[in-house]
């Protein structure tokens, strides 16, 4: 059979390759960092790593994870409720759940896994799940694979959305859900208007607080902080795979009940290995970094601000936000690409982006902060951006 | 906000239904390394007990081996924690194209795709490479992550009766019009620990054009002559399309997963995979700790030549005792006790004599087919065997259960 | 349809669910057991019994009637059965 079937795939990945979509990997061969190596040997500044908070090989963090090899080994070899739960596991739960002002949380080997167990647990045919058009593709899959009634409004759009839950009014339960940084546009999640729609239609809320969590309010708690609704939203999923250290691990907190029902039925859960004890013990010590001193989410806000106003400056097309994700756009998929490179050549790796990742004629470099970015390195990058942008006349000269 | 009330009693009165059941799932701590001695609190809040682990998957007993552990910590030191991205933006180190060489090197394949878990492997392979037009045919047996890829498959799917290969061959007709077709099977099926017949099911492949997908999560490292896995047991290695497996279990325990098999395929899932594209990568810490249990298992078996012994003996004294087990040849021992009750009460009774091994029952495995499944790892020494040995006899004499048929213990304990 | 008829339909589903579906004596199917809400037979499985029905009866059930619902007991797929052989 494979001879007929390598031709398919072949003619499949060649389209792939000429609608200039096929994915290739850059490979670094130094830890995540402001500063990074790639194989190349060119040492580059990275601006397109989730590492918010600069944790990714902080060093503190490292020698959690350090000590925990030590005195609980490499990996649990089991799932969680056969022999795959440790204290730290337990730890970490209750520590994110204090960090987040919710009542339990649940750990999963990703925030992919969070998202795709969610939904099937808690609701059935008879509820309804309405969903940002935006939202991230592992909340679709949970969609996908949940039996509720779908409804989807336009991203971060109320209007729609209080139609969607005006239509959904025959189910019996009803949950909004929505990311809380929206990853391509850095855009926020109007949360408090959500709040309010769902309390008018009598509907549950989820955030997804990836791209939010240690980034969004004062002091890094996500969304909720940043709109005052700590505690009031019935379901927070994340991930430990970005600003919360960056190695792996995904979480859901929120309402007891509903985290001990995924605990019995979430399939991810049920079904995949439990996060090595290493990670727990690096998530713990995140949380208690975070919740000693506010100096990386100052430090953050402070970068993210900086960057910003300056790029805007030079006279850059930039979507304002409260999230650490700057959109410089350019909206021709080509320019995007060829900034990119151009960019690289100058020691900026940042990503270009374009259909259909974003939509048509919206191509952008999406560059994301780090509290691990030192002024000049922001300065270095500016810099770089307003010669690139230059030459290819997209800011006059 | 319409939890409040109405949906907070929901859950309530579910979970209570659970518990009446007697299916709720309890957790039980471990506050030491994964390994055949451990430590647990259970019930939660209770003094810490020492008892023997007989039911990880930590079959070569690499989960705490200091090896392994150095290495994680060279991988620590020079690769740092984490690296907050997925793949294909900046999450690819050098060490994760190595991995995957050795892993296809390993298992005989062309090449090789990481994933964060094995359950993410099964999730994304099916809807990155087969369409509507195509079929899937899977054994009634696999894995729960495999039928969540088929989930969210637009490929038509079937099923053969649990390694049947008549009805396999009686579904590769009835779907021969179909663009493609996949067989899916896992090598060794976790439940019974029974293994996949994949020479008759390669050979049945060829014959009807199908690929061939495996499932080896529970062989790799430790199945077969030299520990490839089932392909090898069956000597089949080089004609399976696609194997996936993980390295949450045998091969150190950690976390991730794969999909290993032809060039073209998994170049598709670099391309498709949905959790590939859209989830964090396997840490640099953890790939530092897999590279070393690659080495450790490709310069000799003896692991593996000691999992085979310790299981060997450990079957033998279960059978010679008087109880009833599901016949197979891998490290996964299936006491079988049919009643859902008398696999917890058994569970308990040898946790109080420091034995830990956990009861399953149905909807896990089917009604009536109650057990505790016990699992053999090369970090077992004898001694762990004979005194686990002797307490399943002294919970067995306690319970009755010894020397009876299985009409005999339906009988006395019902089903 | 007249009573005789009907009673081989729903014998001939039933036996073919047997061989087809459940592997052990102990379990009785009768024309009322639900057949996918309480396990017997997967949700994946369903489709060789649909194409069963199809080649048998020579008749095209739509995809979008294929349900687990209309599938959950014999009786419930004779109704299915009979909507399709009338048309
Ligand atoms: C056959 C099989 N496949 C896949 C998995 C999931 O592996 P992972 O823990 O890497 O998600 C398991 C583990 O339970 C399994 O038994
Ligand atoms: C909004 C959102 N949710 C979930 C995820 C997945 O997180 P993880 O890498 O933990 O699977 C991502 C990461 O890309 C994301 O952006």
């Amino acid at each position: 059979m494979y001879n007929q079937y390598q031709d398919y795939l072949r003619t499949q990945i060649n389209e792939i390759k000429e609608a200039g979509l096929y994915k290739h990997e850059r490979v670094i061969v130094s830890p995540q960092g402001a500063e990074i190596t790639l194989d190349t040997g060119q040492k580059v500044l990275n601006f397109c790593a989730n590492n918010y908070l600069g944790l990714s090989a902080n060093a503190k963090l490292v020698e959690a994870a350090r000590n925990a090899l030590d005195t609980h080994g490499y990996g649990m070899s089991s799932v969680r409720f056969i022999c795959g739960t440790g204290d730290l596991h337990k730890e970490l739960e209750h520590k994110l759940a204090e960090f987040f002002g919710t009542e339990d949380t649940i750990l999963y080997a990703a925030c992919f896994d969070a998202n795709g167990g969610v939904f099937e647990p808690l609701l059935t045919s008879e509820d309804a799940i309405i969903s940002d058009a935006l939202n991230h593709a592992s909340i679709i899959d949970g969609v996908r694979l949940c039996k509720a009634q779908r409804y989807r409004y336009e991203n971060a759009d109320m209007e729609d959305l209080e139609t969607q839950l005006q239509q959904a009014q025959e189910q019996r339960f009803r949950l909004v859900v929505t990311d809380g940084v929206f990853s391509m546009d850095g855009n926020v999640a109007p949360l408090d208007r959500i709040y309010e729609l769902a309390n008018k239609y009598d509907a549950m809320v989820m955030v997804d607080e990836s791209h939010s969590a240690g980034v969004v309010g004062e002091t890094g708690r996500g969304v909720t902080e940043l709109y005052n609704l700590k505690g009031k939203i019935e379901i927070i999923t994340g991930t430990l795979g970005k600003a919360f250290g960056g190695a792996i691990g995904g979480f859901t907190t929120g309402k007891r009940e509903i985290i001990e029902m995924l605990r019995q039925r979430s399939r991810p859960y049920l079904f995949s290995n439990s996060i090595p004890p290493l990670v727990a013990a690096a998530g713990i010590k995140m949380v208690e970094m975070m919740t000693e001193t506010n100096e990386l989410q100052d430090k953050l806000h402070f970068n993210t601000k900086y960057f910003m106003e300056k790029m805007s400056k030079a006279g850059f097309d930039i979507k304002p936000t409260q999230s650490a994700i700057c959109a410089v756009m350019l909206y021709d998929a080509k320019m995007s690409q060829e900034m990119a490179t151009r960019l690289l050549r100058e020691g900026i790796y940042v990503t270009g982006f374009y259909y259909p990742v974003v939509p048509k004629g919206k191509a952008r470099i999406r560059v994301q902060l780090s509290a691990a970015h030192d002024q000049e390195h922001l300065d270095r990058a500016i810099a770089a951006f307003a010669k690139v942008g230059k030459e290819l006349g997209i800011l006059k000269q | 906000m319409s939890y409040s009330e109405k949906t907070r009693d929901l859950y309530l009165s579910q979970l209570a239904d659970i518990r009446n059941g007697g299916i709720f799932k309890e957790e039980r701590f471990i506050h030491s390394s994964q390994a055949a001695d451990i430590e647990v609190e259970f019930p939660s809040g209770s003094d810490l007990k020492k008892v023997i682990n007989m039911c990880s998957n930590n079959y070569l007993g690499l989960s705490s081996h200091p090896d392994v552990i150095k290495a994680a910590h060279e991988g620590l030191e020079s690769r740092g924690y984490g690296m907050s991205s997925v793949r294909f933006i900046c999450g690819t180190q050098d060490i994760h194209r190595e991995l995957e060489n050795k892993v296809t090197e390993f298992l005989g394949t062309e090449d090789t795709i990481l994933f964060p878990s094995c359950m993410d492997a099964n999730a994304g392979v099916f809807e990155a490479i087969l369409t509507s037009e195509d079929i899937m045919i899977s054994d009634r047996l696999v894995h729960a992550s495999i039928i969540d890829g088929m989930r969210l498959c637009s490929a038509q799917h079937d099923t053969f009766k649990h390694s049947s290969m008549e009805h396999l061959e009686e579904k590769l007709l009835l779907h021969s019009n179909k663009r493609l077709k996949l067989v899916i099977t896992d090598g060794v099926f976790s439940m019974d620990g029974d293994t996949a017949k994949l020479d008759q099911m390669a050979r049945l492949c060829e014959k009807y054009d199908a690929l061939l997908l495996v499932d080896d999560s529970h062989a790799t490292g430790f199945i077969g002559r030299t520990g490839r896995g089932t392909h090898e047991l069956c000597n089949v290695m080089g004609r399976i399309d696609i194997i996936t497996t993980t390295f949450g279990k045998a091969l150190g325990g950690a976390s991730g997963g794969c999909v290993s098999g032809r060039k073209e395929i998994v170049e598709m899932c670099r391309q498709k995979a949905r959790p590939y594209l859209f989830s964090n990568t396997i840490a640099p810490v953890i790939v530092s700790g897999v590279l070393k249990v690659f080495d450790i298992l490709s310069a000799s078996t003896e692991r593996r030549d000691k999992l085979e012994k310790n299981a060997a003996f450990w079957r033998k004294g279960l059978k010679d005792a008087g109880f009833i087990l599901k016949e197979g040849n891998t490290p996964i021992v299936p006491v079988m006790l049919f009643n859902a009750k008398l696999s917890q009460d058994f569970s308990k009774e040898l946790f109080n004599e420091g034995i830990y091994a956990i009861g399953f029952f149905f909807p896990v495995v089917p009604n009536g087919q109650a057990r505790i499944r016990t699992q053999i790892s090369a970090g077992h020494e004898i001694h762990h065997l004979e005194a686990a040995l002797e307490k399943f006899i002294k919970v067995g004499k306690k319970l009755g259960i010894l020397g009876l048929t299985k009409d005999q213990i339906i009988e006395k304990f019902g089903l | 349809m007249e009573e005789n008829n009907l009673n081989e339909m729903k014998e001939l589903i039933r036996n073919y669910v047997i061989k087809e579906y459940i592997d052990d004596d102990d379990t009785t199917i009768t024309y009322e057991t639900p057949l996918i809400s309480s396990g017997y037979v997967d949700s994946f499985s369903m489709v060789s019994l649909l194409v069963f029905l199809e080649n048998k009866f020579k008749i095209k059930i739509p995809p979008s009637k294929a349900t687990p619902e209309a599938f959950d007991s014999v009786n419930n797929i004779v109704a299915l059965v009979n909507q399709y052989l009338n048309k």
